[in-house]
C-alpha cells in the first residue's frame, strides 16, 4: 500500500494563558493541574496554600472571589436512581445490575484522596480576557490549613464560615470563632455525618 | 454625572490589622461605652447586630455579630434532587431571588454540559435585570429612611410592586418565583407581558429622574453622604467587593461586559461607573444602575428572539404539561423526573453571575447521583460585611448608618 498512513507532524499546541499560569504554580508548590468543564484546578498540598496563594497573587490573580469547604465523606455511594443526561438529548444510560434500585450507570471516582476539600476562587481581572484559577488542598479530619487572611484579607469570614460549618481549623487565623452558630454549639453542620431531621430522640439507642 | 471630588471628611479607611473584619477598641479606655446595635433595628436591613464601642459619639471600636438567619439553606438543597433543590435557593437573598436560582441552574448545566436555547438566556437576562431594579428600589427606600428621608420608601415600593405584578405576570409568583429551570425557563411568557414591561419601562425613566431630585439635590443628603466611607480601589480589592460597590469606586469591572454570560454575550451594555467611592456615589450608582437596567429590559424585549425557551433535553427537563395527556414517553419522562430526578456527573463547577450587590457565585460539587452533593453560594453580603469595621472608625454613630446602608449588605444572602 500506498503512503497513506504517514502523518505530518503537528506542532504541539501551546497551552491557554489560565492553563500556563496554573501549570507554572504546580510546579512551584508541588501540586497537579486539572481541567474539568472548562475550569483548571490546582491541587496542591495543604501546607503550601498560603504560599500558593502568595505566588498566584504576585502573578496577577490578586482577587479571592470565593472560599467553599466540602465534606467528601461517603462520595458516590449514594444509590439515589435516576437517568444520566447527556447533552444531545439522548442515548442515556441505565443499568439495572448496579446497586440502587435502578442503579448507578458509573460508579463515580472520588475526586481527591482526603475527606475535607477547600477550593480558593481566584481571579485575574488585568488579564484579557479574565482568568480564573481554582486552587484545592484536601484535608483530614483534624488536620489545619494554613490561614490566607495575610495575602487575602477578605477571607477572614470564609474562613470562620468553614470553621463553623465544616470544622475545619486554619492555623494562624487571628480570629477564629464560630461566625453563625452559638459559641459552644455542638457539631459542624454541613459535614455529611451531621445528623438531619430534627433533634436526636433521647433513650432511642440499641442497649 | 461628574461631580467635583468632595474633601473626604475622615481618612480614608485603609486594611485593619491583625484582625481584617473587627475594630479593636483602645485597652481599658473610662471614657468609652459599649452599643449594641441590633439585632433587631430598622438601619441593619434585617438581623445583623453590630457591637460599637463609642467615644462620645465616635465609633472606636467594632465588629459583627451573624448568624441570626442562619437556616442551613445549603446543607438543606443536599437533601434534594437537583430538581427540586431549586427551590431553595431564592430563599437566602430575598431580594435578588432570582439571581440566586439562576446562578445554581447555571452551575448544575455547566456539570451537564447542557445549552440553554436563544430564548431562555434573553428572559433570564430581562428577569435578572428587573431583579436588578427590584433589589435597588429596595436598597433606595430603606437606605434613604436610615438617613431621615420617609418619603423615598413609599417612592420605591411602589415601583417595587409593580416589578412584582411582573414576576407574578410571567411566573405565577411575587416572589421566590423559581422561574429558572435547568435548562431555561420553566415556561414562555405570556403574552400580555411585552406590553406591561414596555409601560413599566417609560414610567420607571420618569420616576427615576425623581429619585435623582430627591437624592443628589437635596443638601441635607448631599452633606450627610459626601466624602464618608470612601473606598479605594486597594481596599476595595482586599476586602474582596464587588458589584457596584467597586464601581462606585472606580473598579472597571462587571461580569455582564467582562465575563459575559448568556444573553450578555449578544446585549450591548454601557457599564457605570463613579470615581468617588463614598456613600454619595454609591447611592448614586445604583441609580445609574437602574437606568441601565430599564435600558437593557428594552434592548431585551426588542430583540427577543423566537423559539424554544427550554433545552430539548427530556432526560432533564419535563416535558410540556399538554404532552401527559397523550403521549406515554412523556410521562414516564415526568414520572421518572419527578420521582427521581436527573443525575449530574461527579466533578465541581463554579459559576458567577452580576447579582446586585456583586458578584453571586455558586461552587457546586456533584457526586454523580441525584443530588447535589454540595452547594455553596458566594455570598456578596458576608463578603462586603467584613469591610464595615475598617470603613467606620473613627466616624461618627450617625455616618456609621450610613456607611452600613450604603454597601446593601442583606442578611438573608450573607447567613444563608
Amino acid at each position: 500500500m500506498s503512503d497513506a498512513t504517514i502523518e505530518t507532524p503537528v506542532a504541539p499546541e501551546a497551552p491557554s494563558p489560565r492553563r500556563a499560569d496554573a501549570d507554572a504554580l504546580a510546579l512551584e508548590v508541588g501540586g497537579d493541574v486539572r481541567e474539568h468543564v472548562g475550569e483548571i484546578t490546582v491541587d496542591l498540598p495543604a501546607e503550601r496554600i498560603a504560599e500558593a496563594c502568595e505566588l498566584a497573587l504576585r502573578a496577577g490573580y490578586d482577587f479571592l472571589v470565593d472560599l467553599a469547604a466540602t465534606d467528601h465523606l461517603g462520595f458516590g455511594g449514594d444509590g439515589v436512581g435516576g437517568y444520566w443526561s447527556s447533552p444531545t438529548g439522548s442515548g442515556g444510560t441505565r443499568d439495572l445490575n448496579l446497586r440502587g434500585s435502578t442503579g448507578l450507570a458509573v460508579v463515580p471516582q472520588p475526586l481527591g484522596p482526603k475527606r475535607f476539600s477547600l477550593s480558593y476562587q481566584l481571579l485575574n481581572r488585568a488579564a484579557y480576557p479574565p482568568r480564573r484559577l481554582r486552587l484545592r488542598t484536601w484535608l483530614s479530619d483534624g488536620e489545619p490549613a494554613a490561614t490566607i487572611v495575610a495575602v487575602f484579607p477578605a477571607a477572614d469570614y470564609q474562613e470562620r464560615e468553614a470553621f463553623d460549618l465544616m470544622g475545619i481549623s486554619f492555623d494562624g487565623h487571628p480570629n477564629l470563632q464560630r461566625i453563625f452558630l452559638p459559641e459552644g454549639w455542638d457539631g459542624h453542620p454541613h459535614r455529611k455525618d451531621y445528623p438531619i431531621g430534627g433533634e436526636p430522640v433521647q433513650f432511642s439507642e440499641e442497649v | 454625572m461628574a461631580t467635583a471630588a468632595p474633601r473626604p471628611r475622615y481618612p480614608v479607611a485603609g486594611l485593619l490589622s491583625p484582625i481584617p473584619s473587627v475594630l479593636q477598641p483602645p485597652a481599658d479606655d473610662p471614657d468609652t461605652m459599649v452599643l449594641n446595635l441590633g439585632p433587631n433595628h430598622p438601619s441593619t436591613h434585617g438581623v445583623l447586630r453590630l457591637v460599637a464601642t463609642l467615644n462620645g459619639e465616635t465609633v472606636v471600636g467594632l465588629h459583627n455579630e451573624l448568624g441570626y438567619v442562619h437556616t442551613g439553606i445549603e446543607k438543606n438543597m443536599e437533601q434534594k434532587s437537583y430538581w427540586k433543590a431549586i427551590t431553595y435557593a431564592p430563599r437566602a437573598d430575598y431580594n435578588a431571588f432570582f439571581c440566586n436560582e439562576l446562578v445554581y441552574v447555571m452551575s448544575v448545566e455547566k456539570l451537564l454540559g447542557l445549552e440553554v436555547p436563544r430564548r431562555g438566556e434573553w428572559i433570564r437576562a430581562l428577569f435578572t435585570e428587573l431583579q436588578r431594579l427590584h433589589n435597588h428600589l429596595i436598597f433606595l427606600g430603606t437606605g434613604s429612611i436610615d438617613l431621615g428621608g420617609i418619603a423615598l420608601l413609599f417612592y420605591c415600593f411602589r415601583e417595587r410592586d409593580h416589578v412584582l405584578d411582573l414576576f407574578e405576570l410571567a411566573t405565577g409568583v411575587r416572589m421566590h418565583s423559581r422561574y429558572a429551570q435547568v435548562g431555561g425557563v420553566a415556561e414562555d411568557l405570556p403574552a400580555a407581558f411585552e406590553r406591561e414591561c414596555r409601560q413599566f419601562c417609560r414610567m420607571m425613566r420618569g420616576r427615576l429622574d425623581e429619585y435623582q431630585d430627591l437624592i443628589g439635590a437635596q443638601p441635607i443628603f448631599r452633606d450627610r453622604t459626601k466624602g464618608i466611607g470612601v473606598i479605594t480601589p486597594e481596599f476595595a480589592r482586599q476586602y474582596g467587593l464587588t458589584g457596584p460597590n467597586a464601581r462606585a469606586s472606580g473598579i472597571e469591572w462587571d461580569l455582564r461586559v467582562h465575563e459575559p454570560y448568556g444573553a450578555y454575550r449578544e446585549l450591548k451594555i454601557n457599564p457605570v461607573y463613579r470615581q468617588n467611592g463614598d456613600v454619595y456615589d454609591r447611592y448614586l450608582i445604583r441609580i445609574d444602575e437602574m437606568r441601565q437596567s430599564v435600558d437593557i429590559i428594552e434592548q431585551i424585549l426588542d430583540g427577543l428572539p423566537a423559539g424554544a425557551w427550554q433545552a430539548d433535553d427530556r432526560k432533564v427537563v419535563l416535558p410540556p404539561r399538554h404532552e401527559l395527556h397523550t403521549s406515554m414517553e412523556s410521562l414516564i419522562h415526568h414520572f421518572k423526573l419527578v420521582t427521581e430526578g436527573f443525575r449530574v456527573p461527579a466533578g465541581e463547577a463554579y459559576v458567577c453571575v452580576e447579582g446586585p450587590r456583586g458578584e453571586l457565585g455558586c461552587n457546586l460539587v456533584a457526586d454523580g447521583s441525584a443530588r447535589p452533593w454540595r452547594v455553596h453560594f458566594r455570598s456578596a453580603s458576608l463578603i462586603m460585611l467584613q469591610s464595615v469595621a475598617a470603613l467606620c472608625k473613627d466616624v461618627l454613630i450617625a455616618d456609621l448608618i450610613a456607611i452600613l446602608a450604603s454597601l446593601d449588605p442583606n442578611m438573608g444572602d450573607c447567613d444563608r
